[in-house]
C-alpha cells in the first residue's frame, strides 16, 4: 500500500480506531464476514471512507482492492457522505407504473441535485430503491424513515419546501 | 425473555401446546391489528397506542387481548383491524376512531358501518373478513396465520400446533422417508425457475462431501414484489420450522438465511424467533431430544438483484462479490464454500411444514397437475385491491385481477399484466383466462417468478415498461459475462431511442436479434431472461412500438418526448391552481377564464395533470 497507516487516516476523518475495530471484533475478525462488517460500520459512521476501507482490509488481512470491490458492488454501500436527511424515492414497478418517474424528476428540480447526490449544505441526499414493497402506497417516498404515500409531482413539491422549511427552524 | 423449558421429545411438545391452548379462551374478545410494513407506513402504530390506551382507559385489560400482527394481505385497505371471535372487519382505521370501536363494538356489540368494507361491485358493506371477496376467494395455506398470531410470540405459533410437522418428521419418519413425500408433493421451487423441490433435496442428501448447508433465499429482489417479507415478518417461524425438517432430510447441521437489509422488520422478527426456538430446543444441539442438530445464521443482503441467483448468493454469503458461476457444477453437489447446499425460497420452505403435517393426499388435491399447492402473488400496480393473494395454482388472472383484485381504478380499461418481476414477460388481455401455473406463464412468454404480478392499464406504455426492466437490469447486471453485461445496454439504447421519438425502422429486428443473444449466451438467469419483457411487449404490443418508431407517437401519453400537455378550454374553469403550481410559470390566463400551455417553456412535468380537479388537462 506504500501509504499511511490505516489508523492514522481513520484519525484524519475523525473516526474513533475504537469504533472501526468494536465492528471488526463484534464479526470475529472473520474474513467472510466483511460485507456484515461493512454494513455495521456505514451504520456507525454514515458511509465507508477509503480510510475505513483500508483499516478493514488490514484488519482482516484480505486486499484492499477486495474490500473496495465489495464497497462498489453492493447498492447499499456510499463511498460519499450523505447528507442529514436521507429521501429515498421507491422506483419499484408499481410505484413506476403509478408515476414514480415523475416524483422523481420534481423532486431532482426542486432539490437541484441527481438521484445519489446530496446537497452542498449537506442537508439531504437523494437515492433511488427498487422496491420497499408498499406498493398499495405507491409511489412512495420515505424521508427519514418516514413514508409517504400516493405521491405525485404537486405533493413532492410541498414536501420539500415543507422539509426546507423545517430545517431552517 | 422469562427462562423456558427445552422440549424434550414429541409428548413434551404437545403438552405445551394443549397447556397453552387451554390457557386461551376462544371466547375471549381479541384485536387483531396488521402491523405488517404496508399498514406500518399506513400508520397502524399509533391505531396500537390508541387501542392500548383507550382499553387501559375504560378497564377493559382484562376482557380485551391485543394481538399485533403481521400482514394481512389487503394492504390497500389498511390500517386493517380485525375483531375475534366474531371477525369483524374494520378498514382504513385511524387513531380517532379507536375510542368508537371500544365504545360501540367491543362493549356494545355494534358494528359500525363507516368503518367497513364497501364491495364497489354491489355497493354492499361486509362485516365478517372471511366475506370480503379479497379474502373469500384465496387459499391462504401459508399466509393464513399471519393475522392470527402474534410474529414474535412462539407460543402462539405452538398453540395453532406449530412445530408439530418437526415433532412428526424427527421422532416417526426417516430422512428419505420426507424427501420422498416432498417429492410425491410436486412441491416446486417458489423462487421463480420451479425445480422440483424433493429432487433437489434427494441430490443434495446423496451428494459427496461434509458439511452439508441448507439455503433460505430471502433475498427478495423483484420490484413490486413482498410476498416473501410479508410472510417473513408475519410468521416467522413457518419458514424456520421448514428450514428444520429439509436439515434433517437432507442432513445438513449449518443452514444460513439470506435477508435483504432493506427489510428490518424481517431481519428482526426472524432473529426473534431464532432465539425463541433456541430456549426452546428447537434449534441448536439435539432438537426436541432427537438427537438431530441444526443451526441458523442470518445474513444479510447487499442489495443487489442478481444475489437472488442461487450461485450468486452463494458467493456473497462466502464474503465475495455476488458474481454468478456456470452451472455445469451444481449448488446440490458444491454449493456454498464448495460443498453440497440445498438453497430454497422462503415461500417453498413454508410450504414443507404444511406438506408433512397434512400428508400427501390433501396437498395434491391442490392445483394444477404439474404445479401443486398455492401461490402467493402481490398483485399491485393498476388494480383497485392492491395486497398480496394465496390462491390455488390453476386459477385464472381474470379472477386473480378482477373478482380478488377488483379489476381497474378510475374506470380505465386493462392493458396488460406483467408476472415474473424483470425475468418475465407482459400479458396481453386476450390471455386472461389463462391457468396461473408454472407451465402455462412460460408458454405465453412469460414466467411465475417469485410471484409479481403488475397490473396495467391504458395509461402504462410497454414500450416504457421494456425500457424500466431493462435499465433495472442493466444496474443489476453483475458484469461478469459479455452477453448480459452488452446485450441489455445495447438494448436499452434501442429502447431509448425509440421512446425518444429517435427510433428507426429495423430496431424492432434488432432487439430481437439482442434478446435472442442474452437468451442463448448468458452465464446465468438474469442474462437469460433478460430479453423477455422486451420480447413478451413486441409480441403483444408490437403496434406500440410501431406509434413510436413511425408515427412519433406515445399512445398512453408517457414518453416525455412524444407528449404534449394542453388544457381542454371546454372543462378549464380557470381556477389557476395549475398556473399557482407550474414550476416554469408556463400556464397563462385570467381567473375564471380558460388558460392555456406556453409549450415553449413547458418541461412537461406533469404537475397541472396532477393539480386539475376538472380533468381539464390533455395529454396527446
Amino acid at each position: 500500500m506504500g501509504q499511511s497507516e490505516p489508523s492514522l487516516e481513520l484519525e484524519e476523518l475523525g473516526i474513533e480506531v475504537a469504533t472501526v475495530e468494536s465492528v471488526v471484533d463484534r464479526h470475529g475478525r472473520d474474513p467472510s464476514a466483511v460485507i456484515a462488517i461493512l454494513q455495521d460500520l456505514q451504520e456507525e459512521v454514515n458511509y465507508l471512507p477509503e480510510g475505513t476501507l483500508r483499516y478493514v482490509a488490514e484488519r482482516l488481512d484480505i486486499p484492499v482492492s477486495k474490500v473496495y470491490s465489495l464497497a462498489t458492488f453492493y447498492r447499499a454501500f456510499s463511498l460519499e457522505p450523505r447528507g442529514r436527511h436521507l429521501i429515498h424515492v421507491c422506483l419499484g414497478t408499481a410505484c413506476h407504473v403509478r408515476g414514480a418517474v415523475k416524483v422523481l424528476d420534481t423532486l431532482e428540480r426542486e432539490m437541484g441535485i441527481a438521484a445519489g447526490e446530496t446537497d452542498e449544505q449537506m442537508e439531504f441526499t437523494l437515492e433511488t430503491v427498487n422496491c420497499l414493497g408498499a406498493c398499495a402506497l405507491g409511489p412512495v417516498v420515505v424521508v427519514d424513515g418516514e413514508y409517504h404515500g400516493q405521491m405525485t409531482g404537486a405533493k413532492a413539491t410541498r414536501l420539500i419546501k415543507k422539509l426546507r422549511r423545517s430545517e431552517q427552524e | 425473555m422469562a427462562q423456558v423449558e427445552r422440549l424434550r421429545g414429541s409428548e413434551h411438545l404437545e403438552r405445551l401446546r394443549a397447556t397453552l391452548a387451554a390457557a386461551r379462551d376462544p371466547d375471549k374478545t381479541c384485536i387483531a391489528i396488521c402491523t405488517g410494513t404496508g399498514c406500518l407506513a399506513g400508520g397502524c402504530k399509533q391505531v396500537v397506542n390508541a387501542f392500548r390506551e383507550e382499553i387501559e382507559r375504560q378497564g377493559l385489560a382484562d376482557e380485551v387481548d391485543i394481538r399485533t400482527t403481521g400482514c394481512h394481505g389487503f394492504c390497500e385497505r389498511g390500517p386493517l383491524v380485525v375483531i375475534h371471535p366474531r371477525g369483524i372487519f374494520y378498514q382504513r382505521l385511524s387513531a380517532q376512531d379507536v375510542p368508537e370501536v371500544i365504545s360501540e363494538t367491543i362493549v356494545k356489540g355494534r358494528v359500525i358501518d363507516r368503518l367497513l368494507y364497501e364491495d364497489p361491485q354491489t355497493g354492499e358493506k361486509i362485516v365478517y373478513e372471511h366475506d370480503v371477496p379479497f379474502y373469500k376467494l384465496q387459499r391462504r395455506l401459508i399466509l393464513g396465520d399471519n393475522g392470527l398470531i402474534d410474529p414474535t410470540s412462539i407460543e402462539d405459533y405452538i398453540a395453532r400446533g406449530g412445530y408439530g410437522a418437526l415433532a412428526r418428521a424427527l421422532h416417526t419418519m426417516q430422512p428419505e422417508e420426507i424427501i420422498d413425500t416432498v417429492k410425491k408433493s410436486g412441491l416446486r421451487g417458489r423462487g421463480g425457475a420451479g425445480f422440483p423441490t424433493g429432487r433437489k433435496w434427494e441430490s443434495c442428501r446423496k451428494a459427496e462431501g461434509e458439511p452439508k448447508y441448507v439455503i433460505c433465499n430471502a433475498d427478495e429482489g423483484d420490484p413490486g414484489a413482498y410476498m416473501n417479507r410479508s410472510t417473513l415478518e408475519g410468521n416467522p417461524h413457518l419458514v424456520l420450522e421448514g428450514m428444520v425438517i429439509g436439515a434433517y432430510a437432507i442432513g445438513s447441521h449449518e443452514g444460513y438465511i439470506y435477508i435483504r437489509h432493506e427489510y428490518p422488520l424481517a431481519l428482526e422478527n426472524i432473529a426473534l424467533a431464532m432465539e425463541a426456538m433456541r430456549a426452546h430446543g428447537l434449534l441448536g444441539e439435539n432438537i426436541l431430544g432427537s438427537g438431530f442438530s441444526f443451526d441458523i445464521r442470518i445474513a444479510r443482503g447487499g442489495g443487489a438483484f442478481v444475489c437472488g441467483e442461487s450461485s450468486a448468493l452463494m458467493r456473497s454469503l462466502e464474503g465475495g462479490v455476488g458474481e454468478p458461476r456456470a452451472k455445469y457444477v451444481r449448488s446440490v453437489d458444491r454449493g456454498l464454500w464448495d460443498k453440497p447446499s440445498t438453497l430454497n425460497n422462503v415461500e417453498t420452505w413454508a410450504n414443507v411444514p404444511h406438506i408433512i403435517n397434512k400428508g400427501l393426499e390433501w396437498y395434491t388435491s391442490i392445483g394444477t397437475e404439474g404445479s401443486k399447492g398455492t401461490k402467493i402473488f402481490s398483485l399491485v400496480g393498476k388494480v383497485n385491491n392492491t395486497g398480496l393473494v394465496e390462491v390455488p395454482m390453476g386459477i385464472t388472472l381474470r379472477e386473480i385481477i378482477f373478482d380478488i383484485g377488483g379489476g381497474i381504478p378510475d374506470g380505465k380499461k386493462f392493458k396488460a399484466v406483467q408476472t415474473g418481476g424483470p425475468s418475465g414477460g407482459c400479458i396481453p388481455e386476450s390471455l386472461l383466462d389463462l391457468p396461473v401455473d408454472f407451465d402455462e406463464l412460460t408458454k405465453v412468454g412469460s414466467m411465475m417468478g417469485s410471484g409479481g404480478m403488475i397490473v396495467m392499464d391504458e395509461r402504462t406504455c410497454m414500450v416504457d415498461m421494456a425500457r424500466y426492466f431493462l435499465s433495472f437490469l442493466r444496474e443489476e447486471s453483475c458484469g461478469k459475462c459479455t452477453p448480459c453485461r452488452e446485450g441489455i445496454a445495447r438494448s436499452l439504447e434501442v429502447l431509448d431511442r425509440i421512446c425518444n421519438g429517435e427510433g428507426r425502422p429495423d430496431d424492432i429486428t434488432l432487439l430481437e436479434e439482442l434478446g435472442e443473444l442474452l437468451k442463448g449466451f448468458s452465464l446465468c438467469a438474469l442474462g437469460r431472461t433478460a430479453a423477455n419483457p422486451v420480447l413478451s411487449t413486441i409480441r403483444y404490443f408490437s403496434d406500440e412500438y410501431e406509434a413510436h418508431i413511425r408515427d412519433h407517437r406515445c399512445p398512453a401519453g408517457v414518453c416525455k418526448a412524444l407528449i404534449t400537455y394542453s388544457i381542454d378550454p371546454e372543462k378549464c374553469t380557470g381556477c389557476t391552481a395549475c398556473a399557482r403550481q407550474c414550476p416554469q410559470e408556463a400556464i397563462r390566463g385570467e381567473k375564471k377564464a380558460a388558460h392555456t400551455i406556453d409549450q415553449s417553456l413547458c418541461i412537461k412535468c406533469g404537475v397541472c395533470l396532477d393539480t386539475c380537479k376538472f380533468d381539464a388537462v390533455l395529454v396527446q
